[in-house]
């Protein structure tokens, strides 16, 4: 009991140290200053009065949502004696292959930068500042010759190296049982399983309305799309973070949803913001980063060629040039296993006082990055607005999918997730898998790195990531994996599906082609299962 | 090379020639398509299916579609050319009305709205009338020439287009604010005229420029719909629920009028652009686009803007019902060419007789085959429908002399209440499973009544 509160008052401890660096806390000082002209407050009881008149003035409910929004990213507890590389991750061997392979995407980008005599950074001139000014709304008519660039690294690089991790602790002495996994991701951590994640995942049960569902043609709006919008409005009029948070788990109206994931990532559109984003784009005006042409070669490579987001290009740049110069983002790496690359002056190697952190953000986009925002630009049409919502998502969700750690959300244990759930529920299509030398996570670790963007239709996407934001976890894209690698084979085949449209045969070494089918009914699916 | 349409002539049939499956680019502008058809004699018991015999000039989507359909066979030889002069059998089916022209050349049927929307407001009214104010003021030129440079004066610096009146995907097509620019082209038509008679004068149209199209990341579009009208008296017809918006490659500003590419959104001339990826479609289907515009707009908005649009097609129908030539062998499949503005207004561009059929990509082509298939399944050589369906495939019954309600029984004529028409575009499209059901239902029917 002692140790659950001394834990309680060191988490609120360290919210309040957070908070009072924000905009929130000045400005909740100027209200409670203004406030003491009101009639209604007396000094005698003015404590009360001023949390009274939060309360009514809805500040109390925008503090609750700074607090939740905290606590949604908050680390795991840990040993008060712990020291920072713990809160990055736990386990030595975890970080060192972490620090390995970053050292290989380091290494990899050094050498295209000698290899092609271009600096890392350079100031650019002012024709050019003007230049870029001028074409900012629609940078993707530029043309620059990127053929000498090639991404730093893909998927499936990646995917080589988890496969290579192994716990030098860990001693698999027993022989094989049909306990034994079989999959490709060979380090002992915790996954869940059935029973845990329909625990974990209760709205997603058959006896509870979803959007994506329960909204379909044939299903008249009485029964639950109706309510369920109207209890939507109302969350949204509250603007309660905790409560939106809760209602998405069925899915969000396609009306709603750009309001409510704003409240959930707690993004509101200040002007201190929009300044800040132009702080950005001046940045990204007057120089020019290597990483700019990695980001450009990348859009043009993925997001240009998709059938639905090559719309949405320009979007594209300006919200990732700002990105990678964006500093703020550094401090996410207080909990994710990477850290940021540093660049040190030339000439001064090693030396502390001459380094700095390349790119600004700390974050080198690989193949397929700028497809976390593609999506996005559906809902967001305000730059700076999507370029907040976006910062967010990354800081929340997307950094986990790409680096090597042993976190419930982590890219390792969503592997593990897949692969374990496929071994057990559908042992014979996992074993045949295997024996034809197809291994099922080469299919979908690259659908679970992009959170399954660019390979399902957009209206079943969204579905997917209010599930993502509504129980804050990536679990879902690994039970997503799962499910459709099961329905493309038509494993699923029993009565219950028979409405449902099955490819015949499918081609493995591509995505199932029927991926506009109905995600949630199949994640409902395995939580009946 | 391209061959101009000309007026009430319909084309020679070319040989066949192959071309390469799914992605050829042809001109279409003057293909025809004939069916010959041996129908089911009703009430007689044929121990072997007859044949529907056909023959086409197109290539690419609807051969797929007609070679696969069961019990239609190809014809090598075929017939006559000038199917305005000959007697068809009562069991021919022709996929064009005569003088079509009525309604997708854009100098007539500029004249047919306006003439319609007169009588409309001598019949009911100023506010009905305005329903056909979907149609940006155009003049025909250059016969209309004097009125144009009125109705120019009055506003002065916007921006005009010109187009042919019959040519298609977007050749000959620029865009003008001064009057000098047109006076320089007027006195080059002119001075040709003087020196040779026998080249005929191309007409045009001068028409207002949308200046405030509605934009998606900073590109123009238009949408493409298909409707399909099985007769004129009385007016039939159906809306097909896919459909798509093709995008500009380049990014909408006023600044550029010279730049063809940016406010032509044909597909045709964007394949020529600098920008243009051939791998990459420029187009979205309509349920992406529906479903972007609700998550902006909202559900009610969108449902407005489809109602607009749905008053598009009828209006534009029934100002040329009474000038078409009615033919009980005739059919049209018609692609409309509607433009959204920052209002959520639609516009009518154009409407076009032979809508491309030619496939960009896989989701296109699959369009197109679904569209061709429903186009037959409707057209019933077959003689399997009753006449009374609402729904067949991905096509809903959107008018049938009178507006056709989504729900049972009869419409509720007084425009008030409940009634909702019976469109569906951009929504879903499960056309497979309501074949089926369509299909099986028609069968049982059959069996039970014989």
């Amino acid at each position: 009991m002692l140790q659950e509160e001394s834990d309680l008052s060191l988490i609120i401890a360290q919210i309040v140290q957070k908070l009072k660096g924000s905009n929130l806390y000045s400005q909740l000082e100027r209200q409670a200053w203004a406030s003491l002209q009101r009639p209604e407050i007396k000094l005698e009881s003015l404590k009360e009065d001023i949390k009274e008149f939060f309360k009514i003035s809805g500040w109390e409910k925008k503090l609750q949502n700074a607090v939740y929004s905290e606590l949604n990213v908050f680390p795991l507890p840990s040993h008060p004696a712990a020291p920072p590389e713990h809160l990055k991750e736990p386990l030595v061997y975890m970080r060192k292959a972490q620090g390995s392979w970053e050292k290989r995407i380091l290494k990899s980008l050094n050498s295209m930068c000698t290899e092609l005599s271009i600096p890392l950074a350079r100031k650019r001139p002012v024709g050019e500042q003007k230049e870029l000014l001028n074409k900012w709304n629609e940078m993707g008519t530029d043309e620059p010759d990127l053929s000498l660039f090639r991404p730093v690294y893909a998927p499936k690089d990646f995917l080589e190296v988890l496969i290579n991790l192994r716990n030098p602790n860990y001693e698999n002495g027993d022989s094989l049982s049909f306990r034994t996994h079989l999959g490709l991701i060979q380090v002992p951590l915790k996954v869940k399983d059935i029973p845990e994640l329909k625990e974990c995942f209760v709205e997603l049960g058959l006896n509870i309305g979803q959007l994506g569902i329960d909204d379909s043609t044939q299903v008249p709006p009485e029964l639950f799309e109706n309510e369920h919008v109207r209890i939507g409005q109302k969350v949204l009029a509250e603007q309660d973070s905790a409560a939106a948070q809760q209602y998405i788990r069925q899915g969000s109206p396609t009306a709603l949803r750009a309001e409510l994931w704003a409240l959930i990532l707690n993004i509101s559109s200040q002007p201190e913001d929009v300044l800040y984003y132009e702080q950005l784009k001046t940045n990204v005006i007057q120089h020019d980063l290597l990483v700019d042409s990695l980001i450009y070669k990348d859009v043009k490579l993925t997001a240009s060629n998709d059938d639905y987001y090559f719309v949405f290009e320009d979007y594209l740049y300006q919200v990732l040039l700002c990105f990678s110069r964006d500093t703020s983002v550094l401090s996410h790496f207080a909990f994710n296993s990477a850290s940021p690359p540093k660049s040190y002056i030339r000439g001064k190697l090693g030396l502390e006082e001459y380094a700095v952190f390349y790119p600004p953000n700390g974050v080198i986009p690989f193949h397929g990055f700028s497809m976390y925002v593609a999506p996005l630009c559906f809902l967001y049409h305000e730059p700076s607005k999507l370029y907040q919502i976006f910062r967010e998502m990354y800081v929340r969700f997307f950094f986990r999918l790409h680096s090597i750690s042993s976190h419930p959300s982590g890219i390792v244990s969503l592997c593990l997730l897949f692969e374990t759930l496929l071994q057990t529920y559908l042992p014979q299509l996992f074993y045949h898998l295997r024996e034809i030398g197809a291994q099922p996570l080469r299919i979908s670790f690259k659908w679970m790195v992009r959170a399954f963007s660019g390979y399902l239709a957009t209206d079943q996407l969204l579905l997917l990531w209010d599930r993502i934001l509504g129980y804050n976890s990536l679990e879902i894209l690994a039970e997503t994996g799962f499910c459709h690698v099961a329905q493309a084979v038509k494993l699923l085949s029993s009565s219950h599906f028979s409405c449902l449209s099955f490819p015949v045969s499918w081609d493995y070494r591509y995505a199932p082609p029927c991926l506009a089918s109905n995600v949630v009914f199949y994640l409902m699916y395995i939580i009946d299962l | 090379m391209p061959r101009e349409c000309q007026r009430s002539e319909y084309h020679v049939f070319q040989p066949l020639t192959s071309s390469p499956q799914g992605y050829g680019r042809q001109d279409l502008s003057s293909e025809n398509q004939n069916y010959k058809g041996h129908g089911l004699s009703k009430g007689k018991e044929r121990e072997q299916r007859a044949s529907i015999r056909f023959k086409t000039t197109l290539m690419n989507t609807l051969m797929d579609v007609l070679r696969h359909r069961p019990g239609w066979v190809e014809v090598k030889d075929w017939l006559r050319e000038n199917f305005d002069h000959t007697y068809m059998d009562e069991h021919v089916r022709i996929s064009h009305f005569r003088n079509h022209y009525e309604l997708t050349r854009k100098n007539y049927m500029v004249k047919n709205l306006k003439r319609f929307r007169k009588q409309l407001e001598r019949e009911a009214g100023k506010l009905e009338a305005a329903k056909c104010d979907f149609f940006p003021k155009t003049f025909e030129m250059p016969c209309e020439y004097h009125l144009f440079v009125e109705e120019f004066r009055k506003n002065p610096g916007i921006t005009w287009i010109m187009k042919p009146v019959a040519r298609s995907q977007g050749k000959g097509i620029f865009l003008f604010r001064r009057l000098k620019d047109i006076m320089d082209w007027r006195k080059d038509t002119r001075s040709s005229d003087n020196q040779k008679d026998d080249i005929p004068v191309e007409n045009y149209v001068a028409q207002r420029y949308i200046e405030n199209p509605y934009l998606i990341g900073g590109r123009k579009f238009d949408l493409r719909v298909y409707v399909l009208v099985m007769s004129y008296i009385p007016l039939r017809a159906w809306l097909y629920r896919d459909g798509f918006a093709r995008f500009s490659n380049t990014r909408f500003t006023l600044n550029s009028i010279d730049d063809q590419y940016v406010h032509l959104t044909n597909v045709a001339v964007q394949k020529t652009s600098p920008d243009y990826h051939p791998k990459k479609g420029c187009k979205w289907m309509l349920q992406h686009f529906r479903q972007y515009l609700a998550s902006k707009h909202g559900p009610e908005a969108v449902e407005t803007l489809f109602r607009d649009i749905d008053n598009i097609f009828v209006k534009s129908l029934q100002s040329v019902q009474k000038v078409i030539i009615s033919d009980k062998h005739c059919f049209e499949l018609y692609g409309y060419d509607i433009l959204i503005d920052q209002d959520l207004k639609p516009w009518l561009l154009e409407v076009n007789a032979s809508p491309s059929l030619t496939a960009s990509s896989q989701e296109d082509y699959e369009l197109k085959t679904c569209l061709l298939e429903d186009t037959l399944h409707v057209v019933d050589m077959e003689a399997r429908l009753t006449g009374r369906e609402k729904r067949v495939g991905g096509f809903d019954l959107m008018w049938n002399d009178g507006p056709v309600s989504r729900e049972e029984g009869a419409p509720d004529l007084s425009g008030m209440g409940n009634f909702v028409t019976n469109t569906h575009l951009g929504c879903v499209n499960d056309r497979k499973k309501q074949l089926r059901q369509l299909f099986c239902s028609l069968q049982l029917q059959k069996k039970a009544s014989s």
